[in-house]
């Protein structure tokens, strides 16, 4: 019981994670359909924002509870700086375009931001412990946890309990779905199509900021960590279904738990486990778990 | 009769002129030495920087002839090195072909440096075929003088068979008692060879503590470890053994230190010294640390001319102590000195090998025999300390340091890591 426990809260931490990060991702490509590799970035660019200035507000002898404002502060301004930037000054320009190309425009960007994380930032790492140490430890299922960790879950369904009243409770979600069903037809009733793809994207890098952002305090923030969180965000999104958050949730759903039991349970498979439940997804159903229906146009 | 002398007497200089000219060549005022170190990444700031700086702050030193006796002549033989700084990112085919440019395009007189096991196993075969001197300084695999023997290649530091039987020793010292152990190490050469030799080490010296079966190798530079810290919080095992390095390390400390994992278990760091340092009283108190030799805060008080000069400096340049990948890369650019001085600045490759082959010389911190692959590999002396913060300086020490002779914790020539440890590590001299 105390390991069942234990591999649960392990694993609803690790898929809180994924789905921040790859939430994010899942949008824009459900709106836009764009496949966002620089969305690494953002996480990045989150993560280093947040130990930067958490790092001073704690050097100036600053209450570390600030630490908290400033992850959401990161999150936003990364995300509305940063989106808005790629969005208007390079992407905008390249909606015509074939999807590919735009693909390799975003993998030229992720690299260009690494480049300028090692300028802007250096490379030595920042360490934002503050916030992780404040909220303290607590014992459960006879293992001691981070209450910083455990908060990841609330993070976490916070976001999408936000995302989902989003897209079926307010207009903005009848006009982003009308965007994600049918582009043209979006236009054709008056929908600011370009202003709408502008939003999305902001909200996306504002995600992805967010999750680097919080998790910033639990690591060593260090040049080349979005690299690795772009491989597993895909890996979520092909499992959930390009383009659908409920596919997004339920993907980090299934992968953090897999991972989590492989760790407890056989740790020999846990770098495997990952890619062979996006392995098995696409062989079966090559779309993704819930990726949206495709209307057929005539 | 007098043209033909005069013809005679041109044709003479003229043969002596090709002679002498091809079998004297000019002495080098200067030269380049090629240093690639991880400039990016998660391994940049705790060890490809620090590597970098030891690197440039000796090579600096011997241009300047500032090193203390008995380095204090100027230069490399005598002439002037410039280092190029190379980013040893992008994995190991990406590093080949850097090195391929280096000697092939850019021509360097020697490349000194290499920090990935994986890297420094991808170019030794190439360093070879290409016949170029050059000194792998911190890389730790044991296979690269075990798997063939090699004529220009060389390693200046113990290799990771010494880290892994010195902490054995050290943790059947501190606890004789212990009654089982665990790990956790990245899944690459580095972590499984690491875990490899700690594990048969611990079996043959103490063979009453049990191995876990759930150790862990999660992936490198992946830098969330929640469910392996619960994995290892859950383990009956009464010790953790880690040869997690970089960034990896230092996220591995935050993370487990919050959930207070060694608050319950042993902590055995191989590469721990690197973060001493940079983590201030974030590092644990009583976890047992290496620095991959006798390098970093393990060799802190060692009061000898060379490294209290190598402290110093370093801290003035810099401001924070040498950890150990600063020793590291210092010592292999000492190294090449050494060799130049030996056998001139217009050495050929195989004069510079053959100057460093075998021979035995004092380092920064330690004594340097490199009298292993043939004279290739060093044997240096290994140590492990317990972590300890200082409230009145406000920094890391570390107590209890021991270290172990190399011909105690490294295998004689001619056997191979692993064959060493499970035959028993005969004729270790502890």
């Amino acid at each position: 019981m105390e390991t069942f426990l234990t591999i649960l809260l392990d694993g609803l931490q690790f898929s809180s994670y994924l789905f921040i990060v790859s939430a994010g991702l899942t949008i824009i490509f459900g709106v836009m359909k764009i496949l966002n590799v620089c969305h690494g970035s953002f996480y990045a660019w989150g993560a280093y924002t947040a130990a930067f200035f958490i790092g001073k507000f704690s050097d100036m002898g600053l209450p570390d509870a600030l630490g908290f404002l400033i992850i959401i502060a990161a999150a936003i301004v990364v995300g509305v700086v940063l989106g808005l930037i790629i969005e208007q000054g390079i992407l905008k320009h390249m909606y015509h375009r074939d999807e590919v190309l735009i693909v390799l425009a975003t993998f030229g960007l992720f690299l260009v931001l690494e480049d300028i994380i090692l300028i802007a930032f250096g490379t030595d790492p920042y360490f934002a412990y503050q916030p992780m140490a404040l909220l303290e430890s607590v014992e459960m299922g006879g293992v001691i946890r981070d209450v910083y960790g455990l908060t990841l879950i609330g993070v976490a369904t916070f976001v999408a309990v936000g995302c989902w009243l989003l897209l079926n409770k307010t207009k903005w979600g009848v006009i982003l779905k009308a965007v994600i069903f049918d582009r043209e037809m979006g236009i054709s009733m008056g929908i600011n199509v370009p202003f709408v793809y502008t939003l999305t994207f902001i909200g996306g890098a504002i995600l992805g900021g967010l999750g680097g952002a919080y998790i910033a305090p639990t690591i060593s923030v260090a040049p080349g960590l979005g690299t690795e969180v772009i491989v597993l965000s895909f890996a979520v999104v092909v499992v959930g279904g390009m383009g659908s958050i409920a596919g997004a949730a339920i993907g980090s759903l299934i992968i953090g738990l897999l991972r989590a039991l492989a760790v407890h349970e056989l740790p020999q498979v846990e770098l495997f486990v990952v890619f062979a439940v996006m392995a098995i997804v696409l062989v079966f159903r090559p779309e993704g778990l819930f990726a949206p229906a495709k209307p057929r146009k005539i | 009769m007098t043209k033909s002398i005069i013809a005679g007497a041109v044709g003479l200089a003229a043969i002596s002129a090709i002679t002498f000219g091809a079998g004297v060549a000019q002495a080098k005022d200067s030269i380049t030495i090629a240093v690639p170190s991880f400039l990016t990444g998660g391994a940049a700031g705790p060890f490809g920087i620090p590597a970098m700086n030891g690197a440039k702050m000796v090579a600096d030193a011997i241009n300047k002839g500032a090193l203390p006796a008995p380095y204090n002549t100027k230069g490399f033989g005598g002439a002037v090195a410039s280092i190029i700084e190379l980013d040893e990112g992008g994995g190991g085919t990406k590093q080949v072909a850097e090195y391929r440019n280096l000697v092939e395009k850019r021509n360097v007189d020697a490349v000194v440096g290499y920090i990935s096991s994986g890297n420094c196993q991808a170019l030794a075969p190439v360093v070879e075929e290409l016949k170029q001197f050059t000194i792998f300084a911190t890389c730790g695999t044991p296979r690269i003088f075990e798997e063939a023997p090699r004529k220009y290649l060389f390693r200046t530091m113990g290799h990771a068979t010494a880290d892994n039987v010195a902490a054995a020793m050290y943790v059947k010292e501190k606890f004789p008692n212990l009654s089982s152990y665990t790990g956790i190490n990245q899944n690459y050469a580095w972590g499984q060879d690491s875990w490899r030799d700690f594990d048969l080490t611990m079996k043959q010296i103490m063979p009453g503590a049990t191995a876990s079966d759930k150790f862990q190798f999660p992936k490198v530079f992946v830098g969330q470890y929640g469910s392996e810290i619960s994995a290892l919080s859950l383990d009956k095992a009464e010790l953790v053994h880690s040869s997690f390095w970089g960034g990896d390390l230092e996220s591995f400390i935050f993370q487990s230190s919050a959930r207070g994992l060694f608050k319950n278990k042993i902590g055995v760091m191989t590469v721990g010294g690197t973060a001493a340092y940079r983590l201030g009283k974030k590092l644990p108190n009583g976890l047992i640390i290496g620095a991959r030799g006798p390098y970093g805060i393990l060799v802190k008080d060692r009061d000898t001319p060379l490294n209290k000069w190598f402290i110093e400096t370093y801290k003035n340049i810099y401001g924070i102590y040498p950890s150990g990948p600063a020793y590291q890369y210092g010592q292999a650019i000492l190294a090449a000195k050494i060799a130049y001085d030996k056998a001139g600045s217009d050495a050929t490759d195989e004069q510079l090998a053959d100057a460093l082959r075998g021979i035995t010389f004092e380092s920064f911190s330690t004594t340097i025999e490199m009298s292993l692959g043939g004279g290739h590999q060093a044997v240096t002396e290994n140590g492990y300390g317990v972590t300890k913060y200082d409230d009145e300086n406000g920094e890391n020490v570390v107590t209890d340091v021991k270290f172990y002779p190399g011909s105690c914790v490294m295998p004689p020539e001619g056997v191979e890591s692993v064959q060493w440890i499970n035959g028993g590590m005969k004729g270790a001299k502890c």
